[in-house]
């Protein structure tokens, strides 16, 4: 039964990561850049949220299409402010951009709101846990949801990028830039859309990621981002499967780590995962092999 | 007639590399023009400019009257040219349906259906293979279905760039022969070959591009029976 619950506890973890990851896949596999800034758009969800519900006193869910709507617009004013100038500039200069908008996200947090941590409430304060097998097993709504909320994302996101148009510009894009401008494709366009959907689903992950964790800092972001960007190498860089993969893996792999081996190197090991993976199989599990264009 | 495409002394630039030195020519509706000339010499870079990808530091690219040198690349297909790039570039994961979707990306709705029937028309092979990933195409399929993808938007100009690349002689002649039927059938076209001999055996007229400068025009005839073109060009 034990088992069982560290399990549901990872993949509840895990599909967290995972909603997060596909953010960092979908944006490296249109624009060729780690959006470093990814996790800190999930920390300003999971604070617009705050402000919705706490201060504001509205329902949980209106907090979470609020900062859905917020989060979607500051992804796509990132990419265009800070990213876009700088297409053709070379990835090093992106990067390093990349990373001066997280400290920045970060800091206007911490002018905002500051440095003390914010209790968050619950998207399902108040509903009871679900108890199986005669209470022997006890499943939160947050895990419950969480999971389900991310296989509802990646049947949603399959069929987006498969079957419409937009969608298959995206990945047209993905492949070869030039070539989708010589059809008519506005890249910036494609560009900007997969920001918003990034964006739009990291402020999914930072509420349900605050549900399950309540304490919201200037810093909530960081580590988790840090461990989808892990997710989606893990998976494979650019694959959308491959990211959910990588995301469900890394969190059984984080909760079966802290339950039986050690809480404070369970992160230690989930690096060391990743490192394996990687010696073995450079692309990630489901990562396709790139031959470099010159 | 009618011109259909005048370009104005282009100067492009790699950087501090000048590419393309003053380079002006021009095609007629229904013509086949080719450019031809060593690699490197830049054939592909004029093509490039035409279709937006790079821009002129110079000069003037007129389309029908209308100058596009200034037009975003995204915008310059709907206005009725479409560019077969070299090495194919087709969108290898996606399969060969999503390919001509995609070149029919800007194309009104009430055409795909017709202008799907055409490609499938001209090129049997790829309505066999609609749902095959594009990867997996030999390489002669694959410069069918890129041309296929130029064709969706149904373009006034069609820009070719080295169709028989890496092609086995057989299908090349198969590949020529597809562009000239393509051209009885109404669409100009514009083509860069290294394969000087095949490109000046179709041409109604073509130009020597050499280092980056027109060296020698002519009709197709007069340059194949040039010294100078049978020297660089034709092995003798």
């Amino acid at each position: 039964m034990n088992l069982l619950s560290n399990l549901i506890s990872g993949l509840s973890l895990g599909s967290v990561y995972a909603i997060i990851a596909l953010g960092y896949t979908m944006v490296y596999g249109i624009s060729k850049m780690l959006n470093f800034a990814h996790g800190d758009v999930i920390m300003i969800g999971g604070y617009i949220s705050f402000v919705m519900t706490v201060y504001l006193g509205m329902n949980g869910w209106v907090g979470l299409l609020i900062a859905i709507v917020t989060c979607t617009c500051l992804g796509v004013l990132i990419e265009r402010l800070a990213y876009r100038p700088l297409r053709g500039t070379g990835s090093l200069a992106v990067l390093i951009t990349a990373i001066g908008v997280s400290y920045f996200l970060q800091n206007v947090a911490l002018l905002i709101w500051g440095a003390n941590p914010k209790m968050f409430t619950s998207l399902f304060d108040g509903v009871k846990a679900l108890r199986l097998a005669g209470g022997k097993l006890v499943v939160s709504p947050e895990s419950l949801f969480t999971i389900a909320a991310n296989i509802i994302v990646m049947i949603v996101l399959t069929l987006f990028v498969n079957k419409t148009k937009a969608g298959k510009a995206m990945r047209a894009v993905s492949e070869d830039n030039g070539a989708a401008q010589l059809m008519g494709i506005n890249v910036n366009q494609s560009i900007s859309l997969t920001f918003a959907i990034g964006s739009g689903l990291a402020a999914v992950a930072g509420v349900l990621m605050c549900s399950a964790y309540p304490v919201l800092t200037p810093t909530t972001g960081s580590m988790p981002g840090i461990k989808a960007f892990t997710a989606a190498v893990f998976g494979g860089i650019g694959s959308i499967p491959g990211a959910m993969i990588g995301g469900l893996i890394l969190g059984i792999i984080e909760i079966f780590a802290r339950a039986y081996v050690s809480t404070e190197l369970a992160d230690a090991i989930v690096f060391a995962c990743l490192i394996i993976v990687l010696l073995v199989k450079p692309t990630g599990l489901l990562g396709k092999k790139v031959s470099e264009k010159v | 007639m009618g011109t259909v495409l005048t370009v104005k002394n282009i100067n492009v630039y790699y950087g501090a590399i000048h590419a393309i030195k003053g380079v002006s020519f021009d095609v007629d509706r229904g013509e086949i023009v080719t450019l031809i000339g060593a690699n490197g010499a830049g054939k592909s870079t004029t093509l490039h400019t035409v279709s937006g990808l790079l821009r002129s530091k110079t000069g003037d690219i007129e389309f029908l009257g209308e100058s596009i040198a200034h037009t975003a690349a995204h915008k310059i297909v709907s206005k009725g040219i479409s560019h077969v790039p070299e090495g194919r570039r087709i969108f290898q994961g996606l399969t060969v349906e999503e390919n001509l979707q995609m070149g029919a990306f800007v194309t009104k709705k009430d055409r795909i259906e017709p202008n799907l029937e055409y490609v499938y028309e001209q090129f049997p092979r790829l309505k066999e293979r609609t749902k095959q990933i594009a990867g997996t195409l030999s390489g002669g399929e694959q410069q069918m279905l890129a041309m296929g993808r130029a064709l969706m938007s149904d373009p006034e100009l069609l820009m070719l760039d080295e169709p028989s690349m890496g092609l086995a002689p057989i299908l090349v002649d198969q590949i020529f022969e597809i562009i000239q039927n393509l051209n009885k059938a109404g669409t100009t076209i514009l083509l860069v070959e290294q394969n000087a001999q095949m490109a000046l055996s179709v041409a109604d007229r073509a130009y020597v591009i050499e280092t980056g400068k027109i060296a020698l025009s002519g009709t197709g005839e007069e340059l194949a029976k040039s010294d100078e073109v049978r020297k660089a060009y034709l092995g003798g």
